[in-house]
């Protein structure tokens, strides 16, 4: 809480006043009648940016945050609500206490309102009268906070010593006396006002502010004095450095004279000893009234002082003139690694051993990275740049390291074992998380993807693991999950394990997961949070019993829930299929039916149908693209991420490292019962394979009053109407393998996950792409389409194309049927797993439905009955499609 | 007596020796094994949505089991008995539709436990005193029920403050000689509470003492809106309470540095009641009354309490226990006020000194 930094040179008693805990500085730049900047933030609406503007000013040193609203064009109540409850929420903000000023009360009280913690209200005065005054009082008092009491009453604001001092006598004794206020909670502040203004009168107002302290501080015991400092040197507004010459100046006899606390930018307040000895005296003899002509002195030195407006701009490279070790930190945190090499080798020449320049310097700028990041003021894709500048440092020493024979067990925070689960093959996420937890000196054993159960808890007891991490995207995965969870059980294992992945979530985590294993469980929602969970886990921290505690709760209102919801009978639900009319609705027959197929799609036609916001989500920036690149917090981050991601579009598509493969079907089909049934031909004689579809049957309070399959989209067998069902699997991941391997083999996981991430992305844009060929061309049933990408990545076109495994057809296993229809393994190289996860990972598969009433929808939680009807019609056990369905079932199938 | 001659009674007897205050209530009641039927009772026999679970309802539905319970406590050795009001507040009894029953809800717990109290006193001539307890309602007025806007908050201050006059209001009316603001996770709420509980003496001209008691979340010490327990205590000492303290939280073990901490800080008596332990794996309490009394014994003779006893998972029997080690052990003496100007966020300042 210091308003300086701690310093040699302490000169006497003042001096070390101002530099020790006794003297309290407050935060100003929240203020916007104090600064500009934020001022203009709050007036745009841009409170992300404002309140970093606190966050700085705490760092800065700041004791006390003062934050005041009172600008003509704001509404000053909402503004402070907003603001305050916003500040809250940040605990390196609201650990300090607020100051909540306003010259207008109704904000006070809004303020005061928002606070939980005792602040100073800034401020009361007899100004009103005494009545006013004391039921002011009384109100600070109800709400617990302490006050500024300014030297003002009815005549007005004291100017003299007499009446500064006779004005907070009053008030003391009405505060004190009359209403039992606190002493200890009373401030005052008797006034500061400018100097060297011109005018004669205004020569002494410093001196009387001294003077006026001494009394106060004497005489009313407990009190505490403050001021508004800036307003001093009001008379040389544009030299800030005269300005700040004379804050230091009169700070220094403030303080001498027992002023406790003061509003000012610490950031931008001169040493006392520091500033030029011309200009200190010139100052002081303003400050201190010591010669007639003190303010003609002033001036005529003050333009000699002018600071240049605006620094010269700092080369890019003046960073490479540091010492080395300097240098291994900047290009960490700054993710270069264009010198890493040189730098490392230059430390290792001159260190002990080559893992000193692990355990030195790079260990120290990879904790700048972590705390950076863990203060949010790093982002992912950047932390990921940093963690392959570390590794090429490291995969530059590991050879010497091998060579003096010294054993590869650097000391570390910890051993993670991770893996995508059995049966699936999405690790961005989880890479993600390796690194992060890399960068914050854990060491992470990453099993890759499709890892079975037993390898994954082998691989923890082989390596001696501290926390077992799973991840997986697909549904069947969050089974895969709960298999682990139980065997680890079963095999006696008590190491913290994590949950992670798209599909994953806390309720998943506790419903699911939680009963099968005893030990320390937690889900971890994003790469951010892995490492504040992976540190309390092995600190032993109560963060297990906390999370068991909030998991039990989680279980239990999950329990009563699924239990209490209405649910309609399967039959009932059929009776309240989507009212899709037939009579006098012809569905468009397909311009080409059967099969068509696209080998080697160009590259080139779906780079500009890129749907950017997903990509942004899976480096954990959100927001909506365009906007993000523009965002005050993540802007510069997405930005930069953004050109990588175009310079790797550009050699993805002309050094042809990716080939994109699709196959359309389009069949005759009609609708029986829940099932889709598709023909050989025309005829409608002979079924070639039958598509399950599952049917709502939540009963909703309000809203839709239909229970929807997809089947419903499909016109009945009976109608005699002739409809078409159509299906597709895309990929954009051939050759992808091959890539990623190259860049891994150079320590790049940056570029690894770049190109996974684009690749998902290409993918998604040729189904879309597609899509569109099919509505306009292949099927043909919207020849003039004329969309641009955001209305096409808005949905506005006619027709879907679900996919098996969301939300509309949740069962998986269905996939394998559509893949023999289309026989997508030959014609687009995608395989599937054993949990039907499509491998390369960037494919896409599903189903097209013409009909115009035809949309998205999420089948929910379904019971027993559709459950046992669905299994029969598939010709499998209610066993076996309890578990593939686990996640939609409205049931808990151990309860017979 | 009168209320005001309890009131110095109570005074009387925090200055003598350690007080004793009863254990949980919820744990009992499920003991019971009331149905929705019985919670319901006749006057809400129609009501649209299931009440069983909402225990204070059992004020009108079930006073006999209220007052059963209450008798167990004290005929235990509870001194102070809390009332079965935790949620009685227009906002928690939203859930059940039960808003406008909130004062009701009030006054008929804190009219059974005098009612408790009175009987107990007229057989053995010790005074008992009627703690009126009033719980943190579900929402925070200073989190943000959405993590896509911490700025958002589903409840105001003027809500809670006006939600807990009612409270207060009807706890007074119904015979409470103390109002136990308790299992406190956001100050700002306890702020709201003491703020309402002001308004509301102003008006009646008479003054209840007030118990402020904190839970922590975890071993941060923290409560869960953020504060060490020592900025907790800086911001709501204007209040003037009768005594600030801790509940509910860890289990007594993991409890004993807080209590140091408050003990130190506060110059008002020292009141906590943990619970029985940690939850065990089934979410059931393991500590036995003989482990608790073991500790908070120890409290005792090293001076850190004024008030003691329990919370989720005890039963009379911890309260007996407790009891007897706390018997004839002299309570904490208050350390002087410093008069200086101490402020808090999160965390608390001391400005000058």
């Amino acid at each position: 809480m210091t308003a300086f930094p701690e310093d040699a040179g302490v000169t006497d008693e003042a001096e070390r006043a101002v530099r020790s805990a006794r003297f309290v500085n407050i935060g100003e730049r929240t203020n916007v009648t104090g600064s500009a900047r934020f001022r203009r933030l709050i007036l745009t609406g841009d409170f992300p940016a404002a309140v970093e503007v606190a966050r700085q000013q705490v760092e800065a040193g700041a004791a006390i945050l003062d934050v005041n609203m009172d600008e003509g064009m704001l509404n000053g109540e909402q503004a402070m609500t907003r603001y305050l409850n916003l500040i809250a929420a940040e605990p390196d903000i609201a650990r300090v206490p607020f100051m909540v000023d306003s010259s207008r009360w109704p904000v006070i009280e809004a303020g005061l309102r928002c606070v939980q913690g005792k602040p100073i209200v800034n401020s009361i005065s007899l100004k009103d009268g005494e009545e006013t005054f004391l039921a002011r009082a009384r109100t600070v008092r109800r709400f617990g906070a302490a006050a500024v009491v300014m030297a003002f009453d009815e005549q007005g604001q004291a100017d003299s010593a007499e009446r500064k001092v006779a004005i907070c006598t009053r008030a003391y004794h009405l505060l004190v006396d009359r209403i039992g206020f606190p002493p200890e909670d009373i401030i005052f502040d008797p006034n500061v006002f400018a100097v060297a203004t011109g005018i004669e009168e205004h020569s002494g107002y410093a001196l009387a502010f001294f003077e006026a302290t001494r009394a106060i501080k004497a005489t009313l015991p407990h009190v505490k004095v403050s001021g508004g400092v800036s307003n001093v040197s009001f008379a040389f507004r544009g030299n800030d450095a005269v300005r700040e010459a004379m804050h230091a100046v009169f700070l220094y006899h403030a303080i001498a004279a027992g002023m406790d606390m003061a509003i000012v930018n610490a950031g931008a307040l001169p040493v006392y000893d520091e500033i030029p000895e011309d200009l200190r005296v010139r100052v002081e003899d303003v400050i201190l009234n010591r010669r007639e002509d003190a303010t003609d002195r002033l001036l005529e030195a003050a333009e000699r002082y002018r600071r240049d407006a605006g620094a010269p701009e700092v080369p890019s490279l003046a960073w490479r003139a540091e010492p080395a070790a300097d240098r291994i930190a900047y290009g960490l945190v700054h993710g270069i690694d264009e010198f890493i090499v040189d730098d490392v080798e230059e430390v290792r020449l001159i260190s002990a051993g080559p893992v000193n320049v692990i355990e030195g310097p790079l260990m120290a700028g990879m904790s700048v990275v972590g705390d950076l990041f863990g203060a949010g003021k790093m982002f992912l894709p950047q932390v990921v740049k940093s963690a392959r500048v570390m590794k090429k440092a490291v995969a530059h020493l590991t050879p010497y390291i091998e060579a003096l024979k010294v054993a590869g067990d650097r000391s570390s925070n910890g051993k993670i074992v991770m893996a995508t689960v059995k049966g699936d093959v999405h690790d961005i996420g989880k890479n993600i998380v390796g690194i992060v937890l890399q960068c914050n000196n854990y060491e992470v054993i990453d099993l890759g993807v499709m890892v079975p159960a037993q390898r994954i808890l082998d691989t923890a007891i082989e390596v001696g693991a501290d926390v077992i991490g799973l991840s997986g995207l697909i549904t069947p995965s969050l089974e895969e999950m709960a298999y682990v969870a139980s065997e680890m059980q079963r095999q006696g294992f008590t190491l913290p394990l994590l949950i992670g992945g798209a599909t994953t979530s806390r309720a998943h985590t506790a419903v699911k997961i939680a009963p099968n294993y005893l030990g320390p469980l937690v889900y971890v929602p994003d790469a951010s949070r892995a490492v504040s969970v992976v540190s309390r886990l092995l600190a032993g921290d109560s963060l297990a019993d906390e999370t068991r505690i909030e998991y039990d709760h989680i279980r239990e209102e999950h329990l009563s829930r699924t239990e209490t919801t209405d649910r309609y009978p399967i039959e009932e639900a059929r009776a309240r299929s989507a009212p899709v009319h037939w009579e006098g609705y012809a569905p468009p027959h397909p311009q080409q039916a059967g099969i068509t197929e696209f080998r080697d799609y160009p590259l080139a036609d779906l780079v500009d149908r890129i749907d950017w916001t997903p990509f942004f989500q899976a480096w954990e920036i959100s927001g909506s693209f365009p906007q993000l690149l523009d965002d005050p917090v993540v802007g510069e981050a997405a930005h930069q991420l953004y050109e990588d991601a175009q310079a790797m579009l550009r050699r993805i598509v002309d050094e042809r490292w990716l080939h994109a493969h699709a196959v359309v079907g389009l069949w005759p089909a009609n609708r029986r019962g829940d099932d889709i049934e598709v023909y050989t031909d025309e005829s409608r004689t002979h079924v070639a394979a039958t598509v399950h579809t599952l049917r709502q049957q939540t009963s909703r309070e309000r809203g839709r009053p239909e229970n929807i399959a997809l089947a419903d989209y499909i016109a009945p067998a009976d109608s005699g109407v002739p409809d078409y069902l159509g299906g597709f699997a895309v990929t954009a991941g051939d050759g992808i393998d091959a890539r990623v391997a190259a860049f891994e083999a150079d320590h790049d996981d940056y570029s690894a996950i770049l190109l996974k991430a684009l690749a998902d992305r290409l993918a998604e844009a040729l189904a879309e792409r597609i899509h569109e060929r099919v509505r306009t061309d292949i099927w043909g049933y919207a020849t003039d389409e004329a969309l641009d990408n955001a209305a096409v990545i808005a949905e506005r076109y006619r027709g879907i194309r679900p996919a098996p495994g969301y939300p509309a057809c949740p069962d998986h296993t269905e996939k394998r049927t559509l893949f023999d229809m289309l026989d997508a393994e030959v014609r687009t190289g995608i395989t599937l797993t054993d949990s039907f996860a499509m491998q390369p990972a960037a494919s896409v598969s599903g189903y097209y439905f013409s009909h115009p009433d035809a949309r998205y929808f999420g089948v929910g939680r379904i019971g027993r009955d559709q459950v046992e009807d669905y299994a029969r019609r598939k010709g499998t056990s209610i066993g076996e499609m309890e578990r593939w369905l686990a996640p939609n079932l409205g049931y808990d199938p151990r309860r017979r | 007596m009168t209320r005001s001659e309890r009131q110095q009674a109570l005074e009387a007897a925090a200055g003598e020796r350690i007080l004793v205050l009863d254990g949980a209530w919820g744990s009992l009641i499920q003991g019971y094994r009331l149905t929705e039927a019985d919670f319901r009772g006749e006057h809400f026999r129609d009501w649209p949505v299931d009440l069983r679970g909402n225990n204070d309802l059992l004020n009108l539905t079930r006073p006999d089991i209220v007052r059963d319970i209450h008798d167990r406590y004290l005929a235990a050795g509870a001194d102070i008995t809390s009332t079965n009001t935790f949620s009685s507040t227009r906002i928690a009894q939203g859930d059940y539709r039960l808003e406008e029953h909130a004062e009701e809800l009030n006054r008929e717990g804190a009219r059974i436990g005098r009612e408790a109290c009175d009987a107990a006193t007229a057989l053995d001539g010790r005074p008992r005193w009627v703690a009126g307890s009033i719980g943190p309602t579900n929402r925070t007025a200073s989190m943000s029920p959405d993590v896509n806007d911490p700025g958002a908050r589903n409840i105001t201050f003027d809500e809670l403050r006006a939600a807990y006059r009612e409270a207060v209001t009807g706890l007074i009316d119904g015979g409470a000689d103390i109002l136990l603001i308790e299992t406190i996770t956001d100050t700002l709420n306890a702020k709201a509470a003491i703020f309402a509980a002001d308004e509301v003496m102003e008006q009646r001209g008479e003054t209840i003492p007030l118990i402020i008691s904190g839970t922590i979340v975890d071993r941060s010490g923290r409560t869960l809106s953020g504060q060490t327990l020592d900025a907790f205590w800086v911001s709501v000492r204007h209040a003037r309470p009768l005594a600030i303290g801790l509940n509910c939280s860890l289990g007594p073990e993991a409890m004993r540095e807080y209590v140091a901490d408050l003990s130190r800080a506060a110059d008002a008596a020292v009141a906590v009641y943990p619970n029985a332990g940690l939850p065990n794996e089934f979410g059931g309490y393991d500590e036995t009354p003989e482990e608790m009394a073991g500790t908070i014994g120890t409290w005792a003779r090293e001076g850190l309490v004024n008030i003691v006893g329990s919370c989720c998972g005890s039963t009379p029997e911890h309260t007996r226990a407790i009891a007897e080690a706390v018997r004839g052990l002299s309570p904490r003496t208050l350390p002087a006020h410093r008069a200086v100007l101490t402020l808090a966020g999160l965390e608390p300042v001391e400005i000058g000194g």
